[in-house]
């Protein structure tokens, strides 16, 4: 039954890729590319892989969906007419050529959850054995992300912030460093005038922010963490801007607290790790906080996701209204 | 024993329901009718699959967050078809009349 499921999805992923490639009004293609976030996480669900699927439903179908169409009001709506026909032929050889190699390539790849996988052979057993004894929390990708390969989690947090700073460069406005003043944007007024969608809204904004905190400090125990709380935690300040217009928002999150936001969460994460130094460990080694050095480790992924949390809802919104005030 | 056959036939049941409405959405002549084929039963579709769930878990935990994902359903569905609805109105699209063409 689930090999069914599986199977239909992801042909139902190829079916939305097919789509997105040969769709020219680009605002159904951002559309599409939101149903291809979904797909891919019911993909990564059924796999088992429910932190990754909570990524990517509120990272990859929400705020992406968002901030392409941010996107979108800056350009034309369809894809300009580029028929060149010049190098199919070179197109398809070399594309018929790399699926064969993979299809090839599959025939010696393990079945899905077959445990004498190299994957799982090789540290993903002792991740699972030594969490309870060094870190004891129950959810062992929260460990493995946070602590035991915490210094990758750290770059991809500077990934984040790096793809802020580069975005607010090119859209924002150079006097105040961060925005450009203008009057109300199109992309942010169109619900304001709107009685239930306001309503209804300021109805769910507070339960969307309270499930962004469950989903950050819940992280020890059940899927979640500081990347998806910092995404839904965005998106319901992102409904706010939509419904009561951008510049509500912004009264509320001012563009500097939000680079603040940003800024310091990220500088957190990295706190965190000269204090284990200047404690005497090594870079992000929790184990020194702490006179226990489990208790030590906890607290070190508590901060550490604190900080993840704060610097990816401050990247994404700066982006996110970047973008909306560039809307003409 | 009748608590399953109950939940098979609530699941059964809303999954028809969400059928028809896809069948619906896409044999509809144009945005409006399609979205009156899609929206009415993308309200109840939820209602009688997540109720079925509901059986199945019984009472705990479970039971209260599917409670709550079918609130979020009931209150964001309508309101989505709403804003949907509105908007194509605002952009000038009319339902179509087929009748009017046929003569």
């Amino acid at each position: 039954m689930l090999v069914i499921f599986s199977l239909f999805l992801l042909s139902m992923l190829v079916v939305t890729a097919i789509a997105i490639i040969r769709s020219e009004d680009l605002f159904s293609a951002v559309m599409l590319s939101g149903i291809f976030s979904l797909l891919m996480a019911l993909n990564f669900f059924v796999l088992d892989a429910a932190d990754v699927a909570l990524t990517e439903a509120a990272v990859g179908a929400g705020i992406s969906t968002v901030l392409l169409l941010g996107a979108l009001a800056l350009v034309p709506n369809r894809e300009r007419n580029s028929r060149r026909k010049r190098y199919t032929f070179v197109y398809l050889t070399t594309l018929s050529a790399i699926v064969l190699a993979i299809s090839y390539a599959s025939f010696d790849q393990p079945r899905v959850g077959d445990p004498a996988a190299p994957v799982h052979q090789h540290v993903a057993p002792w991740y699972l054995e030594k969490t309870p004894e060094l870190i004891d929390i129950p959810n062992v990708v929260t460990a493995v992300l946070a602590s035991f390969r915490g210094f990758d989690t750290l770059g991809e947090v500077y990934v984040v912030l790096t793809a802020g700073i580069g975005v607010l460069f090119i859209l924002g406005n150079s006097r105040t460093g961060v925005l450009p003043r203008r009057r109300e944007p199109k992309l942010t007024s169109s619900l304001k005038n709107h009685l239930i969608p306001r309503v209804v809204g300021r109805m769910l904004i507070p339960f969307i922010i309270l499930f962004g905190l469950y989903v950050q400090f819940h992280g020890e125990y059940g899927p979640g963490g500081g990347f998806q709380a910092g995404a839904i935690v965005a998106a319901g300040i992102i409904l706010y801007a939509l419904l009561e217009g951008e510049g509500a928002a912004l009264r509320v999150l001012s563009p500097y607290v939000l680079v603040g936001l940003a800024v310091g969460g990220a500088l957190l994460y990295l706190g965190v790790g000269i204090a284990c130094m200047l404690l005497g460990g090594a870079f992000l080694d929790y184990s020194v906080l702490a006179a226990d050095p489990v208790k030590g480790q906890q607290m070190g992924i508590i901060v550490i996701e604190l900080g993840v949390g704060l610097a990816v809802t401050g990247t994404l919104l700066s982006i996110f209204h970047a973008f909306a005030a560039r809307d003409q | 024993m009748v608590i399953d056959a109950l939940s098979w036939l609530l699941l059964t049941s809303g999954g028809l329901f969400v059928l028809i409405g896809g069948i619906g959405a896409l044999r509809m002549p144009d945005l409006y009718t399609r979205m009156h084929a899609s929206s009415l039963t993308d309200s109840l579709g939820p209602m009688l699959v997540l109720g079925g769930l509901a059986l199945q878990t019984g009472l705990s935990l479970e039971t209260l967050k599917l409670l709550i994902i079918l609130l979020f359903m009931l209150i964001t569905g309508p309101t989505a078809t709403y804003a949907l609805g509105n908007a194509a109105a605002v952009s000038g699209l009319t339902p179509a009349a087929p009748d009017l063409e046929d003569n």
